[in-house]
């Protein structure tokens, strides 16, 4: 199994409310996120075009963060999900220094946290909370292992990248473009 | 306005004080749980809302937490309004209830060491004072003397009071400053109004056409939906709009028009349209009143005529109608919303409604459905007293098209210089901000100096609160019972609210206000019950249900009655007075007016101003959600969107901040920051509506941003209805701190 998110930013509106969902679900303090909204334009008036986009985690199949995890808090579970054990974290920062998404931020509670791809929610059988809540649909989360998958199925059928794929990271969060 | 009667107060005066700037630190300690630890699912508990953060009325489910705190806000996958998914501000609604800045107790108007102030007064001193206030008013000039204002479903208890007292004089800023024009020139066409939500049939439709509409940005919920599913399934987008908006950015046509030029183009498109008999000749044939009237008229409204007034090309007007006639009648104008920009909006709605007419999509499938509304009986009460005039009198016939009350009117008869009979002397504004509702604040601070009682009743502090008498804290929808939700949709559906926790500090629901105060007035007899949700289990009851199933439910939806599409071979009786889809408006030549829309070209900004065009934010709703901590955070004040040659123009640097002034010489109280960007083009500039927030009891939203309204005191009247337009309004820059005082 191998957990993969795919984001068409063809109907991403931009709204944020995968940002506002994240923090009510997972009581992320107000001031902090798990995930961001970024709008990239390019050209010039008239010929212009936006892409807008829901960043997070990337869930990386090669991450640098759980490498350089000094007490094993941040690790693998089952499908790929890059997750930390609050009580194991010490809260130093080294994963939030080497993540190159900026996906992780130290709470104030003392460890540190980002999206956990709402692996609570997933072992109840549901999708993750931003996946559930974006008015648009834009948000697919699955297995890309199962080639059933819808998740599968828009890799196959569309173009797409990933971001920052030169730091050899493998993301697992998708953007069909 | 000096020395006032009724001067603005400072509400920092009383409570904390002190500005404190947004800061996540801060902000953190508010209301959010820090729960580090997973939940125990077994204390979770959810109760049935519908959400008041917009008018769209979402329903869905509010979850508490181990604690009784509310945890989150999901939709309901019952809802038509919602389909199980909320929009930001919905699902964020919970820091409507965690405001540290809310609204807690009763507050009065009083004068201490010569200077006015709020003090803290009990619910029974408050109630008091505003029987006492209104009585004598109902002596001296009539019940009918005192007005309402209102938005939202605390406004509809008050409505109730006021019928109950004996006055009509009941108006929502909603119509005269925003969707109006529409309902005027869609009802003069089909005869039917479009009311809310709008009957269009996004899901199915093959072409979408928007005019300055721009969904996604507006979070009218399940319309961003079924736009989405449009997306996917290819479906073609034409947005007219002179900024990139993001449904431009997902068009397959954005036509960047000259602003105020849109009558131009949706005449050089009928002229496409009529002369190359791309109609829908069937329905047209059969339904359309006027064919040939409307043939002759856009003759010579040729898309070459059009390309010199709105710069869009003439080849890009004859592909963009050739392809809406390739997907009639599944092409869908959308009717848009907030539409009072330039005065003759009326006359540009109906040339969208004449559109979508030859086009063949009102009652079609992929254009506009009919939609059915639930029959909810209404709870016995004794009949309401007869009142001897209403603000129709005081029109004395002017804006007889208009079907509903005009916000602005009211003003004006309470403005001292109202010299007829019809005069309104006390105001009950509930869950509106006049100030930055309605455009011209100069001449509504006037009428407010000229009122003898003026009753605010919201959740939070808003401008209008300041040149309250008295104010009367509400609680928030998440606290309440209120009315349930009864809206057109596809299919007749109700949807009921429960409060999920209990009110915080001394707020109260509107109805128990309502009730507490019609005992003081001795009209008790109109509301016979101890909660509301009596109120709402006795209907639920007559129409087969109760208030405990709907506990669970949440949405009840029942069986159409009727044909939700024109169908094949039946004939289908329009509402007009032609009983036909009128081309031609009877009603409008009766009254004076062009039966067919012309272009009139508007004033363009002089050297060195720059219209200023205004906007939604998808993360907000007017000013309601500005200082919401959630809300906040991810848009915490709106900034001035300028083209890359405008900025160098004016030496203006991104994130730079400038003041505005307006034609008329009205600077900006706030400095709002630049940004420079590709998405909008040369001669306007745009910010997002709601900003500039000027109480500063609103600790987050304070002089953040400016607000557009205070600079909007051109307006445009539609002479057709009353709507007040808007979009006529030109900017400059100021780069110094002006010397003007600003308000707090
Ligand atoms: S909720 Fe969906 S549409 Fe809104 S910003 Fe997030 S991904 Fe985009
Ligand atoms: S998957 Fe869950 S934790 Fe990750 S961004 Fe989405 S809501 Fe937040
Ligand atoms: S559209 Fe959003 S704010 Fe409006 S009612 Fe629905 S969820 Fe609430």
């Amino acid at each position: 199994m191998r957990y993969a998110m795919v984001i068409d930013t063809k109907k991403c509106v931009g709204c944020s409310d995968c940002v506002v969902a994240c923090q009510n679900e997972n009581r992320v303090p107000i001031g902090y996120c798990r995930d961001w909204v970024i709008e990239n334009a390019k050209g010039t008036f008239p010929n212009v075009s936006i892409e807008l986009r829901s960043e997070r985690c990337n869930h990386c199949e090669n991450s640098p963060c759980v490498r350089c995890c000094p007490t094993g808090a941040s690790h693998y579970e089952e499908g790929g999900v890059v997750k930390v054990t609050r009580h194991e974290c010490i809260g130093c920062g080294a994963c939030v220094q080497s993540c190159p998404y900026d996906a992780r931020y130290s709470h104030p509670d003392g460890f540190v946290d980002k999206c956990t791809f709402c692996h609570h929610r997933l072992q109840e059988g549901k999708l993750p909370s931003c996946v559930s809540v974006c008015p648009t649909e834009c948000m697919y989360f699955g297995d890309l292992d199962d080639k059933e998958s819808k998740v599968y199925q828009l890799l196959q059928n569309r173009d797409w990248k990933v971001l920052a794929p030169e730091v050899g990271t493998k993301p697992h969060v998708y953007y069909l473009i | 306005m000096n020395k006032s009667r009724r001067e603005f107060i400072k509400l920092s005066a009383i409570g904390a004080g002190g500005l404190v700037l947004a800061n996540p630190l801060l902000n953190a300690m508010i209301g959010q749980v820090n729960a580090a630890e997973p939940m125990d699912a077994s204390k979770i508990k959810r109760f049935p809302t519908y959400c008041e953060v917009c008018f769209w009325k979402c329903a869905g489910w509010v979850y508490t937490d181990e604690k009784g705190e509310i945890w989150k806000i999901e939709g309901n996958e019952d809802d038509p309004h919602s389909n199980g998914r909320f929009c930001p501000r919905g699902t964020g609604g919970i820091g409507m209830y965690n405001d540290p800045d809310r609204l807690k107790t009763p507050l009065m108007r009083v004068e201490e060491n010569g200077k006015q102030t709020f003090k803290e007064v009990s619910w029974d001193k408050a109630f008091r004072f505003i029987a006492e206030k209104m009585n004598k008013i109902k002596e001296e000039s009539g019940p009918e003397s005192l007005a309402l204002f209102k938005h939202g479903s605390g406004g509809a208890h008050f409505g109730k009071l006021f019928k109950a007292f004996g006055s009509k004089n009941i108006t929502a800023p909603s119509y005269a400053q925003c969707r109006g024009p529409r309902e005027v020139g869609f009802n003069t066409t089909f005869g039917s109004n479009i009311n809310s939500p709008e009957p269009v049939d996004l899901e199915n439709t093959k072409c979408l056409v928007l005019i300055g509409n721009h969904i996604g940005e507006n979070m009218h919920n399940s319309h961003v939906q079924e736009m989405s599913k449009a997306i996917d399934r290819g479906a073609t987008i034409i947005t007219v709009d002179p900024r990139l908006s993001t449904a431009a950015s997902k068009s397959k046509y954005w036509l960047p028009i000259k602003p105020a030029t849109d009558i131009a183009l949706l005449l050089a498109w009928m002229n496409v349209i009529v002369s190359e008999e791309l109609y829908d000749k069937n329905y047209i044939g059969q339904y359309a009143y006027g064919l040939e009237d409307l043939q002759a008229h856009v003759a010579d409204k040729t898309p070459e005529w059009a390309e010199k007034i709105t710069t869009i090309s003439a080849d890009v007007i004859r592909q963009t109608a050739r392809e809406m006639a390739f997907h009639a009648p599944a092409t869908l104008i959308h009717p848009g919303r907030h539409v009072t920009w330039y005065g003759d909006d009326t006359q540009r709605l109906r040339a969208m409604a004449m559109l979508n007419a030859l086009l063949g999509s009102w009652g079609r499938k992929g254009g506009f459905y009919f939609p059915e509304k639930a029959k909810v009986p209404t709870y016995p009460h004794p009949g309401y007293p007869p009142v001897n005039w209403t603000w129709k009198d005081h029109l004395d016939g002017t804006y007889a098209l208009a079907d509903s009350s005009i916000a602005n009117v009211f003003v004006d008869m309470s403005h001292p210089e109202n010299e007829s009979d019809y005069k309104i002397k006390g105001w009950f504004v509930v869950g509106t901000n006049l100030i930055s509702t309605i455009p011209n604040t100069q001449r509504t601070l006037e009428a407010i100096q000229n009122l003898d009682l003026l009753v605010v009743v919201d959740t939070m502090p808003m401008e209008i609160t300041g040149y309250a008498d008295i104010i009367l804290p509400e609680c928030t929808y998440l606290e309440r019972y209120d009315d349930m939700r009864v809206s057109p949709n596809r299919f007749p559906n109700v949807a009921v609210r429960v409060p999920a926790v209990k009110p915080k500090y001394l707020s109260k629901p509107s109805d128990w206000i309502v009730r507490k105060l019609a005992k003081k007035l001795k009209l008790s007899k109109h509301f016979n019950y101890e909660s509301y949700s009596e109120v709402i289990d006795w209907q639920l009851k007559q129409m087969g249900s109760s208030l405990a199933e709907m506990k669970e439910k949440g949405v009840l939806k029942m069986e159409r009655k009727t044909p939700m599409f024109i169908e094949e071979g039946d004939y289908h009786e329009f509402g007009t007075s032609t009983g036909m889809i009128e081309l031609y408006s009877l009603d409008l030549e009766m009254e004076g007016f062009d039966p067919i829309p012309n272009y009139t070209p508007h004033p363009e900004p002089p050297q060195g101003f720059y219209r200023l065009n205004y906007g939604r934010a998808p993360m907000h709703t007017f000013g309601r959600t500005a200082n919401n901590p959630n809300l906040n955070e991810l848009m915490s004040e709106n900034c001035l969107w300028v083209n890359p040659f405008v900025a160098a123009d004016n030496n203006l640097e991104n994130g730079q901040e400038v003041w505005l002034k307006n034609q008329d010489g009205v600077v900006s109280d706030f400095p709002i920051k630049v940004r420079i960007t590709e998405r909008i083009g040369k001669d306007n500039v745009y910010m997002v509506h709601g900003f500039g927030r000027a109480n500063k009891k609103l600790k987050r939203s304070f002089g953040r941003g400016i607000s557009d309204t205070q600079l909007v005191t051109n307006v445009m009247v539609d002479p057709i209805m009353g709507g007040t337009g808007m979009r006529g309004n030109f900017v400059s820059f100021v780069t110094d701190k002006p010397e003007s005082e600003v308000i707090s």
